[in-house]
């Protein structure tokens, strides 16, 4: 796959863009009329989802309103049960393979094997990301885990687990990203660092979508909001 | 292929870590062997005649034991549901857990095959048709038990179901290797077993990795 990003100085791990797929200001995903049941219990029904590269959308609702089955629907993990998810105005279904190789998807839970190291966890999502291994120990000393890459992650807090799993937002030349709840167990300081990530992000024409409690403390005029009632 | 690398390394690392998950199984084959002739009797004919049965029993118990944990870790913490999300690296990670398992589960059984022979008082003629059995058979117990894994993946008590699950698929496979050993103790040619075993490995080896992705992909939809 041709690389997205080229690492121009690795010590500071300056990042220069070179084009993303989609322009920005395209749709790059877009979704109309979706309904999710889980359980006879309809989370949400005639939803319409639209992201633009370079925008952010932040899917919001209180616990059990569907969020994460949202995003789910959007990776493309479940098909919903009504409606249709588009990428590039293309069925997902039909361009799979290209909107996977475009697509960045950290779920709930960390996609961190506990039995490995920090390091070996980063070079194993570097080789599914299709990426020729890299000097990773700069990247985990400018997440605040200098000293740490040689440890199991069963040993790290579970905000450094985190930072590991994110890690990959640094390395992963993808232009859509799909968080579920990036700042969990993250203290301020590091939210503070990856919403300056997504901002940089954003300007070279990526987009995300992302589920917070938190708000978004951006300087950015793309941020949407998706708000989803809770239903019974 | 550099990704099928990295993901090979990392399951040996994972072995390397947790030695209890190979390790087990290959303790409970030996045992295994060790109590029968304890319990049928050191009668050295009956324990040659009894022999292939015995040897591909525990066989298949012991890669049985081994396959239940073999997705469950990287199930609960998210890694293969961010496989399936970026497609393309999960069939050379399914690959990967295939080499490794075998490599961890199959191979120690050949390597134990000669003490596994003096155990059982087997002849060097058996001896052999044991040996090429194994050879053949434990990759296509190893493929039959990932296929079972994937599917019981997101089953909370997956081990009783995996059992139920793959056992009858292995009865073809436990024909045709003691119906080669026993061949083999007679003096008998048994090309013709082997062939069978060749052949039904080759049509594992073509169609499980297919259905282990199927399943994973089911499992976290």
């Amino acid at each position: 796959m041709r690389p997205i990003f080229t690492v121009v100085d690795s010590q500071s791990l300056v990042i220069k863009p070179t084009a993303f797929p989609v322009l920005p200001g395209q749709p790059l995903l877009t979704a109309c009329g979706l309904a999710c049941i889980r359980q006879d219990r309809v989370l949400f029904e005639q939803l319409a989802v639209s992201v633009n590269a370079g925008e952010l959308l932040q899917v919001a609702g209180k616990n059990g309103a569907g969020k994460s089955s949202l995003l789910r629907l959007l990776a493309g993990l479940a098909q919903p049960d009504e409606g249709r998810v588009q990428y590039c105005r293309q069925d997902v279904t039909a361009v799979a393979a290209d909107y996977a190789a475009n697509l960045c998807y950290i779920g709930h839970q960390s996609g961190i094997h506990e039995q490995l190291t920090a390091l070996e966890n980063l070079s194993f999502w570097r080789a599914a990301a299709q990426q020729a291994p890299a000097d990773d120990l700069a990247l985990l000393a400018r997440l605040g885990l200098a000293g740490l890459e040689d440890i199991p992650c069963r040993m790290l807090s579970a905000g450094q687990q985190r930072r590991v799993s994110l890690a990959r937002l640094w390395f992963a030349s993808r232009q859509l990203w799909i968080l579920d709840e990036p700042f969990t167990a993250l203290d301020q300081g590091a939210i503070a660092m990856l919403q300056q990530h997504f901002l940089q992000h954003l300007q070279q024409g990526g987009a995300i979508v992302l589920t917070t409690h938190q708000s978004l403390s951006l300087k950015y005029d793309k941020l949407n909001t998706l708000e989803l009632a809770y239903r019974w | 292929m550099v990704t099928l690398g990295v993901f090979i390394r990392r399951e040996l690392r994972l072995l390397a870590r947790q030695k209890a998950d190979w390790l087990n199984p290959v303790l409970f084959f030996i045992i295994v062997l060790c109590l029968f002739p304890l319990g049928v009797g050191p009668e050295p004919n009956m324990l040659q005649l009894m022999a292939p049965g015995i040897v591909w029993i525990a066989a298949l118990l012991s890669v049985l034991l081994a396959a239940e944990r073999l997705f469950k870790d990287d199930f609960r913490n998210g890694v293969i549901e961010q496989l399936v999300a970026a497609r393309q690296p999960l069939l050379s990670f399914v690959l990967a857990k295939l080499v490794t398992n075998w490599l961890s589960t199959g191979l120690p059984l050949v390597l134990l095959s000669p003490l596994v022979a003096l155990l059982l008082n087997l002849q060097t003629p058996a001896f052999i048709a044991m040996l090429l059995t194994l050879l053949l058979g434990t990759p296509l117990l190893s493929l039959l038990s990932v296929m079972g894994a994937a599917l019981t993946v997101s089953a909370d008590k997956g081990g009783i179901l995996l059992a139920l699950l793959i056992l009858p698929l292995y009865i073809p496979l436990l024909i045709f290797a003691s119906a080669a050993m026993e061949a083999a103790s007679m003096a008998l040619p048994y090309h013709g077993q082997l062939a069978i075993m060749l052949a039904m490995l080759l049509f594992a080896l073509a169609l499980v990795p297919l259905a282990v992705l199927s399943a994973l992909k089911l499992n976290v939809s």
